[in-house]
């Protein structure tokens, strides 16, 4: 599939001033480039640019194979439209209104819309969902609303390339997994390439064919989300110092609270991941075990707990780590235990009787 | 657009013209001198000029009432543009310091050739009045650069506006006592003294302005969504700016020079018509301020005329009476766009 839009040893800022440097991306009709990275790295610069509201710095933007600065402006604005983070405010303007805006450059000299601007108008409108919305006031409408209508008007350039400014920024989780799948729904049909940026990493992880990350003045890297969620990589592009982010789950963790021991948590099966983020929060430090490596536990425990028992995955937990779990078990104050038995994590129940023995046990409901 | 708003737009303009008729005639017929509507049809459709009917009617009723609906029109798509080229709802060409401008560049212009004993023509203080009014819009909008608060913006224009004022008061008191009566007379605001000439240079210029603003109704539209999506739909930001900067202070000048600084109608006008026709729409906003603005300054100036005759009151002061109004209700009315 050939390149819709790429940059040659692009350079973007303002004026003299250099925000990003030597950028190399393409974007391919029906696919999502996703731009990932810190508050501040250059992902509206760069956007801004690829989508001609800025001159580069240095390089070139190439569009359908032209350099972007020998369109003309109404002939690129037939090729790329965008939705920006600016929130228009239009006094006592329809949605459908907002959406016929969209066909600036096609109408003539006066706007007046013909019977065909109308009706992709109408089309549009019906697509991304917003047509019982046509007569209504757009600064009464939701965010998520206004988004959809935002994305219609754009969609109404009849764009090839279609580049989007962390467009679920003021969504909810539930418009903002809506308007992704709207924009794959988009994508799907083969004709149009996505460019946006998010903030929403385990979105992005999901939504994005690539993904490119911007730090510290350059492309730190791109590449599939498989390629670009992959060990401790996320933690180093945010430089994550206070907490973790763990790349495959997608869950960011605040940081552990060291000290001396307080409770002993036995948990497994995730049936402890609620209780060790409110331990966290109260700064109770704890331990949790035994977990076999591949327990739903696992990550959030590492991320939080200041120790961690745990045995080798796949398999029963063993005497020999439950003898190991219970030294630490002795050196807490209280053991709480969200699981049950079975046969993988039976020998755990010896941990759960000594806690019964030396009257330790208390309920998670205990901590507040 | 669904049907029913179709309608109601047809139907506001239908009303807007009538009143705007129905204003100009009673303009027609009332005044100090009461004369007949019989006598006044003759002298009218007679086009007969020598009676006391004709010379009333055609020397004085005529023009002012014309002044009034051209000006007042020119007034209120001046404030209209305003409104919509900062996205403020209480822009206007005299909280911006823009009419103010104008009176002082003409009035330093009036003193200089009445000192000379020339008599300045229609096309210079037109001329006068727009090189006032830009200078005053070249301030207002470097302060609109340097601050994004709108409320800035207009305490900006409002004290500019003052000294531009305070300084047209220096010059008329220096000015030579010949020249007071004159000047004191206009720079207060006032339809009357507009001579055919006049009226026939003003006309020629406010509606050249407003050929050139129906071609800014389609980038308008755009700008309404903001800068940002303007520029990615292709318009060219920086000729719709001088446009519409030079138009909206044209369209003021033009009004400046003629019958001095009237307040309000830019404000008020542009913002009774969204009321009514529910929409900011610049190709429906674009005649209905016209339209509204003439009616509005016919109604005003009907009033500075009767309301104390033979005492005239200054047409400023009925427009701010009606205007002001409107400008405070928007102000209480708005607060949910929370940019002001």
């Amino acid at each position: 599939m050939s390149e819709l839009l790429y940059t040659d040893k692009l350079s973007v800022g303002y004026g003299e001033k250099t925000v990003v440097r030597d950028i190399a991306l393409a974007a391919k009709p029906g696919q999502v480039l996703c731009l990932i990275g810190p508050n501040g790295a250059g992902k509206s610069t760069l956007l801004k640019t690829l989508m001609g509201a800025l001159s580069p710095t240095g390089g070139a933007v190439y569009l359908d194979g032209r350099e972007l600065r020998a369109y003309h402006e109404r002939e690129l604005a037939r090729v790329s439209s965008a939705v920006l983070t600016t929130r228009p405010e239009p006094e006592l303007m329809t949605a459908a209104e907002v959406v016929a805006v969209g066909r600036y450059p096609y109408t003539g000299r006066l706007g007046i819309p013909t019977e065909e601007d109308r009706r992709i108008v109408r089309e549009t409108m019906v697509k991304v969902g917003v047509s019982q919305l046509a007569d209504a006031d757009f600064s009464l409408l939701s965010d998520g609303q206004r988004q959809r209508v935002l994305l219609a008007r754009a969609l109404c350039q009849q764009p090839r390339l279609l580049i989007l400014d962390e467009p679920t920024s003021f969504l909810d989780i539930h418009h903002k997994l809506d308007f992704l799948q709207l924009i794959r729904e988009l994508v799907g049909g083969g004709g149009l390439a996505v460019i946006m940026s998010m903030h929403e990493l385990e979105l992005a992880q999901r939504f994005a064919d690539t993904l490119l990350c911007i730090r510290d003045g350059r492309v730190d890297r791109v590449g599939s989300p498989e390629e670009v969620f992959s060990g401790s990589y996320i933690e180093q592009l945010y430089d994550i110092e206070n907490g973790s982010y763990d790349a495959l789950a997608g869950t960011a963790e605040a940081p552990r609270v060291e000290g001396k021991l307080r409770v002993f948590v036995i948990g497994g099966g995730g049936s402890g991941i609620p209780l060790y983020r409110k331990l966290r929060r109260l700064g109770i430090p704890f331990a949790a075990g035994v977990l076999p490596e591949n327990d739903l536990d696992l990550p959030t425990a590492r991320a939080l707990a200041a120790v961690v028992i745990t045995d080798r995955a796949n398999e029963t937990v063993s005497a020999e780590k439950v003898n190991e779990a219970l030294k630490v078990l002795k050196t807490c104050e209280h053991v709480v235990c969200t699981t049950g038995f079975g046969s993988v994590n039976l020998e755990n129940r010896r941990l759960l009787d000594c806690a019964k023995a030396h009257n330790m046990l208390v309920s998670a409901d205990e901590f507040k | 657009m669904s049907d029913k708003r179709q309608k109601r737009i047809r139907l506001c303009f239908l009303l807007l013209a009538v009143s705007v008729l129905l204003l100009g005639a009673l303009n027609l017929v009332t005044g100090s001198t009461s004369i007949g509507a019989g006598e006044l049809w003759r002298a009218l459709f007679s086009g007969e000029r020598d009676s006391s009917a004709g010379r009333i009617l055609w020397n004085i009723r005529l023009p002012r009432l014309l002044a009034s609906a051209v000006l007042g029109g020119a007034l209120a798509v001046s404030g209209f543009l305003l409104q919509t080229f900062f996205a403020n709802p209480i822009a206007g060409p005299f909280v911006l310091g823009i009419s103010s401008g104008a009176k002082l560049t003409v009035a330093l212009a009036m003193i200089a050739c009445l000192g000379r004993g020339v008599v300045m023509n229609s096309w210079g203080m037109i001329g006068a009045a727009f090189l006032g009014a830009l200078l005053v819009m070249g301030f207002v909008l470097l302060a609109a650069g340097r601050t994004r608060g709108m409320a800035r913006l207009i305490v900006c224009g409002v004290m500019i506006g003052y000294i531009c004022s305070a300084v047209t008061d220096f010059a008329v008191t220096f000015a030579d006592d010949s020249n007071i009566v004159n000047l004191h007379y206009w720079s207060m605001g006032s339809f009357a003294g507009v001579s055919w000439d006049a009226l026939g240079t003003a006309s020629l210029a406010v509606f050249l302005s407003l050929a050139f603003c129906v071609l800014l109704i389609k980038p308008m539209t755009a700008w309404q969504l903001g800068e940002g999506y303007a520029k990615s739909m292709g318009v060219d930001l920086r000729r719709f700016r001088v446009a519409i900067i030079g138009l909206s202070s044209l369209l003021s000048a033009c009004v400046t020079a003629f019958a001095g600084p009237i307040s309000f109608v830019g404000i008020a006008v542009p913002q009774l018509m969204k009321l009514l026709f529910k929409t900011a729409k610049p190709a429906v906003m674009l005649p209905a301020c016209f339209l509204g603005g003439a009616g509005f300054c016919l109604g005003c100036d009907l009033l500075a005329r009767t309301l104390f005759a033979p005492t005239e009151l200054a047409i400023g002061s009925v427009t701010a009476i009606f205007g002001a109004p409107v400008v405070i209700w928007m102000l209480l009315h708005r607060d949910r766009e929370a940019r002001l």
